[in-house]
Order: C-alpha cells, then sequence, then structure tokens
C-alpha cells in the first residue's frame, strides 16, 4: 500500500485545531462570559436612575468596552501559554514526531484561538443584543402609553428617538473590529510566544506592546506636531510606527456609540488592516517556530 | 542570528508597508471627527493618572461614562462646580456623545441657573443675576462647542435654539437655530415649525414669520396644529390680513 504523505493536509491541521479547543475549553475560558452577564445585569440596576438615553448610551459603552477588554485578554492570556504548555508537557514532541510539518501545528494552535475568541463574541454579542433590545421594548411601550392622546407626528418622533437611541446597525460593523483586533493580538502573542522562554514573559511583553500600540498614535502627533524634535527622537518614533501595530485604529465603538455613522470604506480599510496583521504574525510564528530547537 | 535578522527585516518591511494604510485611515477618522480627543496635561491632571491610561488605551468611553456616573451623583447634591468640572472632562473624552454635551448645557443653563438666583446665601439680587447669566453662557458655550464637534447633527443645534428661547428670550436665534437644525438631513419634522413660530415673536419680522407659518399651513392637516393655528391667527390681526385670505376659525 502507497502511503501518500501531502505537504498541506487541512484535516491534520483541524485536528490539531479542534484538540486545542477542547483543551482551552477544559481551561474554564468561558467563565469571562459569566463575568460579563454579571456586568450586563449589575450595569442594569444602576442604570434604572437615568433616562432612556443615558441608560442606552452607557448600556452599549460599559457592553462594547467589557467585550473588547475580555476579547483582548482572552486573546493575550489563551494564546500565551500554547506552545510553551505544549513544550512543557511534551505534547508537541509527540506532534512533531508524526509527519506534521511545523506551520500546521502553528496554524492549528491560532485557528483554535480565532475559534476560542469568535465563540465568546459571539455569546456576549448575543447577550448584550438581547439586553439592549429587552430595554428598548420596555421603553417603546412605556413611551406609547405615555404618550396615548398625544397626535401621531409627537408619538412617531418619540419612538424615533427611543429606536436612535437604542440599537445602531454600525454596532456591528463595530463588534466585527473588536473580534480582528482580538485576532491580531493573539497572532502576535503566539509570534512572541514562539521565541518566548515562559508565558509570563509572554503576557508581560504583550501587555506593553498592547499600550504602545494604543499610546503611539497619540505621542507620534504630539511630538511630531506640536513640538519640534531632534533627528533622535524622530527616529525613535519612526521605529515605534514600524514595529508596534497602531491599535488606535482599531478603536470603533468610541464613536459607534456616540451615534457616529461608520463608512463603509473605513470599515473596509480597518477590516483589511486587521486581516493583513493577524496573516502576517501568523506567518512570522511559523517561520520563528521552524527555526526553533526543540 | 540569521533568522532574527530576517525577522527584524520582515517586520520592518511589513511596517513600511502598513504605514500608508495606517496614514489612510488616520486621516479619514480625523475627516469624520473621530477620536476627536485633545489629551492634554489638564486632562491628566483632572482624571488622574490611571485614567489618563484608560482613556489612552482603548476604553475611553468607559471612563467617560464614570465621570458621567460621577457628575450625576454632584447633580443630586447640587454641587454645581464639581458638575461643571466634571462634564468638561466627560465632554473632552467623548466629544461625539450628543447626549453629554446637552445634558451638560442643561445642568449649567437650567438647574444651576435656577440655584443661583435662588441662592439664599446671596441676599443681593445683581449677583444672584450675575451668577445666573454666567450659567447661561456656560450652556451656551457647552451647546457651542458641542456643534462645533458634531455639525452634521440636528439636536444640539435645537438645544441651543431652545436656550435662546426659554433663557435668553431672543427669538431670532432660537428661529435661526431650530432653522439650522431643520435644515439636516433627518431631522424632526417640527424644527421647522418651531423656527417658524420663533419668527412670529420678533418685532419686525412679522410679514416673513407670516409667510412661513402659512406655507406650513397650507402643506396639509398634519401641519395644521393649534400652536400653528394661534400664531397665524395672531399675525394675520397683527398685519391686518384681508378677510378672504384668512384661514377659517377652528371649530369650538
Amino acid at each position: 500500500m502507497e502511503n501518500h504523505h501531502r505537504a498541506f493536509s487541512f484535516a491534520r491541521v483541524l485536528a490539531i485545531t479542534a484538540n486545542t479547543l477542547t483543551e482551552l475549553t477544559r481551561q474554564k475560558v468561558f467563565y469571562v462570559l459569566l463575568i460579563f452577564a454579571l456586568l450586563l445585569i449589575g450595569s442594569s440596576i444602576f442604570m434604572a436612575r437615568l433616562t432612556f438615553q443615558q441608560e442606552f448610551q452607557i448600556l452599549k459603552d460599559v457592553s462594547l468596552g467589557a467585550m473588547s477588554i475580555f476579547t483582548s485578554l482572552l486573546a493575550i492570556v489563551a494564546t500565551a501559554r500554547l506552545i510553551p504548555q505544549d513544550i512543557d508537557d511534551r505534547t508537541v514532541y509527540t506532534i512533531l514526531a508524526k509527519p506534521v510539518p511545523r506551520f500546521e501545528y502553528v496554524f492549528g494552535k491560532l485557528a483554535a484561538v480565532l475559534l476560542l475568541l469568535a465563540i465568546s463574541t459571539l455569546v456576549m454579542s448575543a447577550m448584550f443584543l438581547v439586553v439592549l433590545h429587552t430595554r428598548e421594548q420596555t421603553v417603546l411601550h412605556e413611551t406609547l402609553r405615555q404618550m396615548g392622546a398625544a397626535p401621531r407626528e409627537q408619538v412617531n418622533d418619540a419612538l424615533r428617538a427611543v429606536r436612535s437611541a437604542a440599537l445602531s446597525i454600525d454596532i456591528f460593523p463595530g463588534i466585527t473590529i473588536i473580534y480582528l483586533k482580538a485576532c491580531l493580538l493573539a497572532a502576535l502573542t503566539l509570534f512572541v510566544s514562539t521565541f518566548a522562554t515562559t508565558n509570563i514573559f509572554t503576557i508581560v511583553v504583550m501587555v506593553f506592546i498592547y499600550f504602545i500600540g494604543h499610546l503611539q498614535a497619540t505621542a507620534r502627533e504630539y511630538w511630531l506636531q506640536e513640538h519640534g524634535v531632534g533627528w533622535m527622537a524622530r527616529l525613535f518614533l519612526v521605529l515605534v510606527a514600524l514595529i508596534f501595530p497602531d491599535l488606535q485604529t482599531f478603536d470603533l465603538v468610541d464613536d459607534i456609540v456616540a451615534g457616529a455613522a461608520i463608512p463603509l470604506e473605513l470599515f473596509a480599510k480597518t477590516a483589511v488592516l486587521g486581516i493583513s496583521y493577524t496573516t502576517f504574525y501568523a506567518l512570522l510564528a511559523a517561520f520563528v517556530f521552524y527555526g526553533k530547537e526543540l | 542570528m540569521m533568522r532574527a535578522l530576517l525577522v527584524i527585516g520582515l517586520v520592518l518591511a511589513f511596517g513600511v508597508l502598513k504605514l500608508p494604510a495606517e496614514r489612510s485611515i488616520s486621516m479619514q477618522r480625523r475627516q469624520l471627527h473621530f477620536g476627536g480627543v485633545e489629551l492634554n496635561l489638564d486632562l491628566r491632571g483632572q482624571i488622574g493618572q490611571l485614567g489618563f491610561v484608560a482613556a489612552l488605551s482603548g476604553f475611553r468611553s468607559i471612563v467617560a461614562d464614570v465621570l458621567f456616573i460621577q457628575a450625576h451623583v454632584a447633580w443630586e447634591r447640587t454641587e454645581w462646580g464639581r458638575v461643571l468640572l466634571l462634564f468638561r472632562q466627560v465632554t473632552t473624552l467623548q466629544p461625539r456623545a450628543i447626549l453629554f454635551w446637552e445634558m451638560a448645557a442643561w445642568h449649567m443653563a437650567w438647574n444651576a441657573s435656577v440655584a443661583a438666583m435662588n441662592n439664599r446665601t446671596q441676599p443681593r439680587l445683581a449677583l444672584r443675576i450675575k451668577a445666573q447669566r454666567e450659567y447661561f453662557a456656560l450652556g451656551k458655550d457647552f451647546l457651542e462647542r458641542g456643534i462645533k464637534n458634531n455639525p452634521e447633527r440636528p439636536q444640539l443645534y435645537e438645544s441651543l435654539a431652545r436656550l435662546y428661547k426659554d433663557k435668553y428670550q431672543d427669538h431670532a436665534r432660537a428661529s435661526e437655530f431650530f432653522a439650522k437644525a431643520a435644515a439636516i438631513p433627518g431631522a424632526p419634522g417640527y424644527d421647522k415649525r418651531f423656527s417658524a413660530y420663533e419668527l412670529s415673536y420678533c418685532e419686525g419680522r412679522e410679514r416673513g414669520a407670516y409667510q412661513r407659518l402659512r406655507q406650513l399651513y397650507d402643506a396639509g392637516e398634519n401641519e395644521r396644529l393649534p400652536t400653528l393655528i394661534m400664531r397665524l391667527k395672531f399675525l394675520e390681526n397683527k398685519l391686518d390680513i384681508a378677510q378672504d385670505q384668512r384661514i377659517p376659525d377652528p371649530a369650538p
């Protein structure tokens, strides 16, 4: 019987992905979703004191902000331990002793984290939308009851005001960008973990990258536009801009919650940038992992 | 070693490729007034180091919400100075949130101004009126800055029109801002009507107001609301409009 080995096998990647996802699930990472649910309930209790515009604004801010924090944290923490853990457990030797190319191993691992992030984002989005929709319906009923005798035009204006304060279609591109930002962070974490010795090191480096990524655009603008700086400082800022991703680019939800509409072009550009970053860091991780002595 | 150098080279090469894309997105965001936050040392001093770092790290809206809740508590305690300070921070952090500008202006021009006028610790009426006018001006300032940050949305023009109407009794300016709101796509139908109502109170501009109100009246049944008919009747009498051109009296 001929033993046919293919250079790339989707089935092998899928097997690694499925195993890694099961392993991640067993580590109770989905408890994050429970915290998210508690946060939604907690903020709803406080918001009973506010008007419906304030309530919807804070509900959206808190939910989308929490979604951004949790997916970013999950991306970093879940990915940081994947390779070091496999090396500690010696699982990696068992896998790579079989005819599994190293890039398949890396891509399988990353795909599991991206899947985990997708599930988490979907569940959090569903919880958020259910709460928002329920509150919207309650406020609509209250408005109809209170304005029963008012002219039709005024009632329609009031209902329109409630609907526009609640769910906006722009929330969905916002959530997509939150997910893509988490994917970028996961791929970057995987890349860092290919040369890191411990997962603590990876997490610390990623926290620094997270802050630098968010601060670099503001710092660059502040120094380059408002202050004349020397060539050394300029060189430093250019290097920072070249090496680190500008994470502020992915912060669209602040403006979406404030009621701004996201043009399709801006969404597409940001999404393409996020996918490019994720692909690049995944390829880089595979490249470094190929040269790693195991 | 070679592999490490190659990785650094690849990162820099990707950096060169991605910079134009990031720059293009950043420019588009600026055109749309996205993230238009002035993060300076004054704000750093006001919201503390942790809040400032959080605001810079993608949690700007959550920091703004926390400050808004603090402002809400300060309002319940009628600490007007603190309300003002907190709303300045909130609107700096979230300049695109109409709600925050409106709330800030409402607290200053409506709540704080009334509190200043009823301030029993200040026996001199002149000083109470002065304080009241200062709060009106603070409310107006919030709305004007809000409009600068959100020129394409009608709500703040409406709020400024209401402020001119209720607090300054400046009907001409109120009419002007209701008209500006009405000119924005998606503005509520009442803005056009309110602009004409306000104009009808302006001495010397009754003819223009009459034409606008009459136009609305002729637009159909939906526009023939009690206030519109009342103002139209008032102007018909004042301008001495011929009987055959007047609108019929409303049914008793």
